[in-house]
């Protein structure tokens, strides 16, 4: 694959590019549903292709093809600097990027057991035993289940010398029970919504999920859910399961984080940030228990924001984001780097496919654990509501309000789990929420949650990213709007 | 997400010949042919190919200056074969026989693996589509200097307006071939282009927003002069308290919220039971001044004149006078329904059936000046943001208003208001839309396009205020 690349490399030089790099990328995934105990979508594809970025006249230019021939590879690298030369003419600068060495490299994501070499019959007998348990339970209207499995190979080349291979095997997984009764619809999913757990593992993460052990339970709580209480409006104390705190994290913390976006390069589509320049240094982000990593590195775990090298050939990292409280840090590429006076890039430009520009994405957006047991946590809660498992989520265009709710709601009273509650949901504004917590458990209750529909950009781009979060508490809390006057 | 019609014969040949970055009509059926026979000699009972083709390019601006720019060209070939059966699905970007082989081959493994269906359908035979034209050959031709160009008038403006502007101005073309092994083949291609502007005046912004079949669909500039007064009007926002008001929704406003509707229009969705129709059809549910189409004919959409099997649209009277009367088919769910297909089927195997992809509200006499005009207290709304589903079935919404919003006052917009987020069941904002405007494609970011009018709404639920 080098040598396509390099052939691209070579054509952008001749053309005037003064710098390129050139991504081949081979795609293969593998997708397997269930529906009420019959076989959804079993489907499987594979693409290849290469994605040629340029700067040329100082100002970029990308192109893409499918053709992987010598020919095909040296239009595309001539059509991204044709490119290049048009974006010249609507230009106030000239980019810059700050300086990051060559490398020559090729890393593979670990894992115990490759999905692809699993038989079929074995993992669709596994879903569809699931999904007949949860068919069991009474009231259970709608059962659905999924796997999905992608390998990606990427060749990364640039002109200043790097060459750089690797190999990602990225497993997801989960199930759901819908019950349709009444007027209302309710729905329970496990281990996550959005399928389930998504991580940088193989057919080990399917089995760690135990799925038949839990399908009853998350049947039986979705039948639950019609006669339990309404979650009361009100104000008051919080707690959120780590799922759903991973998800808070990419919304309040991950995106606004992200120096595109701070710069108005998503002014656009995914909008801006509060988190101006101005602010970096100086915002108290969270309360002194609030600590949260951008981390990479394969060191903090197998999460879909695992990699060892960013597309734009930068070496992973881990880049303090919040610490005590305090605003760190930013997501930034070799372009925007220097803009924070940082002399290189955090390593974060990530691509969804060869024929996608790399752009400033989360990478594992972490809340590191904090000290507490689960248990005592609870127990040290006199009136609380614990909520579990994402149902919808919401944020305006600069970050600061929220509203989220989920599947299944918990009252706290007197320091125990009393009664479920339905409709769960709660609002804020993000430095007020993140300056409410109070307590954080401990790393064993952490788990890097993947989410795997981060949408993002123009064209748009879907990419995975990895969340940390054990279960925390907040104080005065707005609970309940979602459903208030309706 | 939604294609664009176009009969077979004009497909096969005449638009075809006019860009070379296409493959031909004559070539499409190769590739099929090629994947039918290779299907057959595997050991195939019935094999379904479908070939799509892209060559999209879009230029991005932001903080008045190009930053980034692309082009892309794929072409992907999907193959579902059955047998004894059992069917699934395998794609490739590989045009090579022995990759052509390969995707064959895994199809036919993923479907051995799983029991028999019993209900599966055979393939359906040859169809006949009506015609459309929807190819454009000065979009199929647009530059990227002619695209930087555009962006360059739109910077300068913002510039001598103090203002700063971000956005994209896309065009491109595609084209689908299906065909299978009972002799169905159906084609199509379309050109389509896009603009979309931000202008930022500090601490607002306002938005504007055209797509077309044809560049020649809309005038850029003219989106850059009213995204930038706009954002000039906003500037001096006030913050009004939460609570329900009378709103006045532009188009893509209207398009970006009940897009989350018509998935509960799918037949397989009733039969899920995940539907807010299900104890809803043929019952009024909204005002009686709602009617919704879904028609892929229509002139201002643009989407394949086939479904996911090859079977040709249908025009589907979805809302009478604010009744759900009918639901769209696939091939599947009719049969289960003693109901004829209405060609809205997703590409088998799938989980979730069908749905209308090219819907058209139809609209009103009133105007976005007229509904201001008629309006004592009320809120005028470019744009809606991040919106999901709170409650599934009574479709409570939950988003942010965007990039502009008004009070109007005894008949006229009389400031800039800070954004609001809503909880909003569209069932209800449906049974309270007071006015209709004339209805217009509009394009929005959460939802396909569509054909929709403004709306003047009363009772819209505000719940919080952001901090802009």
């Amino acid at each position: 694959m080098y040598d396509l690349a390099v052939a691209a490399l070579e054509t952008a030089t001749l053309r005037g590019a003064t710098y390129a790099d050139v991504r081949v990328m081979h795609l293969r995934q593998r997708d397997l549903t269930t529906k009420n105990g019959q076989v959804g979508t079993l489907a499987q594809s594979e693409s290849i292709g290469m994605g040629v970025r340029v700067l040329a006249n100082g100002a970029w230019g990308f192109a893409s093809s499918d053709r992987l021939t010598r020919e095909g590879v040296s239009a595309c690298a001539a059509q991204a600097v044709s490119i290049a030369k048009a974006s010249a003419l609507a230009k106030r600068g000239e980019v810059m990027m700050v300086d990051e060495d060559a490398y020559v490299d090729s890393w593979q994501s670990p894992f115990r057991k490759d999905p692809f070499e699993i038989p079929l019959e074995s993992q669709l007998s596994l879903l569809l035993a699931a999904d007949a348990e949860m068919r069991h339970i009474k009231g259970i209207t709608l059962t659905e289940t999924g796997m999905q499995f992608r390998k990606i190979d990427s060749w990364f080349a640039s002109s200043i010398g790097s060459r750089i291979h690797q190999r990602k095997l990225i497993t997801g997984c989960g199930i759901a029970a819908t019950a349709f009764q009444g007027d209302e619809i309710q729905k329970r999913s496990y281990p996550n919504s959005f399928g389930g757990q998504h991580a940088l593992e193989g057919y080990e993460l399917v089995e760690s999920l135990e799925l038949l052990k839990h399908a009853p339970r998350v049947g039986e709580e979705a039948a639950a859910l019609h006669s339990a209480a309404q979650c009361p409006e009100r104000t008051g104390t919080l707690i959120l399961g780590g799922s759903q705190l991973g998800l808070q994290i990419h919304e309040s913390v991950g995106h606004p984080i992200e120096l595109d976006r701070v710069l108005g390069q998503e002014a656009n589509f995914a909008g801006t940030s509060f988190l101006t320049l101005d602010q970096l240094n100086k915002l108290r982000y969270g309360s002194d228990f609030v600590n949260v990593v951008a981390d990479a590195r394969l060191e903090h775990g197998p999460g879909l924001g695992t990699f060892a090298y960013d597309d734009e050939g930068v070496p992973a990292q881990c880049t303090d984001i919040i610490k005590d409280g305090q605003f760190r840090g930013y997501l930034s590429n070799r372009e925007t780097a220097h803009l924070i006076g940082l002399k290189r890039s955090s390593g974060t430009m990530r691509t969804e496919s060869w024929n996608r520009l790399p752009i400033i994405r989360m990478t594992n957006i972490s809340l590191k654990p904090g000290t507490w047991g689960f248990d005592d946590l609870i127990a040290d809660t006199d009136d609380a509501i614990l909520m579990e498992t994402n149902r919808s989520w919401s944020i305006d265009d600069r970050r600061y309000q929220f509203q989220f709710s989920t599947e299944l709601g918990w009252e706290i009273k007197g320091g125990k789990k009393t009664r479920m509650l339905k409709n769960p949901s709660y609002s804020g504004i993000t430095t007020e929420f993140w300056n409410s917590c109070d307590a954080i458990c401990s790393g064993d209750h952490w788990i890097l949650w993947g989410t795997p529909n981060c949408g993002k950009g123009q064209p748009m781009q879907t990419m995975g990213t990895g969340h940390g979060a054990a279960p925390a508490r907040f104080r005065n809390v707005k609970i309940g709007s979602a459903f208030a006057d309706q | 997400m939604s294609p664009s019609p176009k009969p077979r014969k004009a497909s096969a040949g005449t638009s075809t010949a006019s860009s070379p970055q296409l493959l031909s009509a004559h070539e499409l059926r190769r590739i099929i042919d090629t994947v039918l026979r290779l299907a057959k000699s595997a050991g195939a009972d019935e094999t379904e190919v479908h070939v799509d083709e892209t060559a999209d390019s879009l230029t991005r601006f932001a903080n008045n200056a190009i930053h980034q720019n692309v082009a892309e060209r794929g072409l992907n070939v999907s193959i579902r074969t059955v047998v004894d059966s059992r069917t699934a699905r395998a794609t490739t970007n590989r045009l090579d026989e022995d990759s052509l082989r390969a995707a064959i081959d895994a199809s036919l493994s993923l479907a051995h693996s799983q029991p028999k269906d019993p209900h599966m359908l055979p393939l359906p035979g040859k169809q006949r589509y009506p015609e459309v034209q929807r190819f454009a050959k000065d979009t199929a031709a647009l530059t990227p200097e002619q695209r930087a160009r555009a962006v360059r008038r739109a910077c300068d403006l913002a510039i001598q307006n103090g203002q700063v502007a971000a956005g994209i101005f896309a065009s491109g073309l595609q084209q689908s071939a299906l065909g299978n092994s009972r002799g169905l083949f159906a084609a199509y291609r379309e050109t389509h282009s896009e603009f979309s502007i931000t202008m930022q005046e500090t601490p607002a912004a306002s938005w504007a927003k055209a797509n077309a079949s044809s560049v020649s669909g809309f005038d850029p500039q003219e989106l850059v002069q009213r995204a930038s007064e706009k954002a000039h009007t906003a500037v001096d926002a006030r913050e009004l308290p939460p609570g329900r008001y009378t709103v006045i929704l532009e188009p893509a406003a209207v398009l970006d919220l009940v897009g989350f509707l018509f998935y509960d229009f799918s037949a397989t969705a009733l039969q899920d039971k995940r539907s807010c129709l299900n104890g809803r059809m043929g019952k009024p549910l909204f005002g009686k001044n709602i009617f919704i189409t879904d028609d892929a004919y229509h002139p201002l959409q643009l989407g394949t004149p086939f479904d996911g099997e090859g079977m040709p649209r249908q025009r589907v009277l979805l809302v009478d006078r604010g009744v759900p009367k009918n639901l769209v088919y696939s091939r599947a769910s009719a049969k289960s329904a003693g109901k004829k297909p209405t060609g809205h089927g997703f590409a088998l195997p799938n989980e979730y059936g069908e749905a209308p992809m090219n819907l058209v509200f139809a609209g009103g006499d009133s105007s976005l000046e007229k509904m201001v005009g008629s309006t004592d207290r009320g809120l005028l709304v470019t744009r809606l943001w991040y919106i999901r589903e709170v409650d599934p079935y009574e479709k409570v919404m939950t988003g942010m208003t965007r990039d502009g919003l008004f009070l109007v006052e005894n008949g006229k917009v009389s400031t800039a208001v800070r954004n609001f987020r809503f909880n909003q069941s569209i069932l209800e904002m449906l049974r309270n839309v007071e006015q209709l405007g004339k209805a217009v494609r509009a394009t929005g970011e959460e939802a396909f396009e569509m054909v929709v009018p403004a709306m003047k709404v009363r009772d819209f639920h505000f719940s919080e205020v952001t901090k802009f």
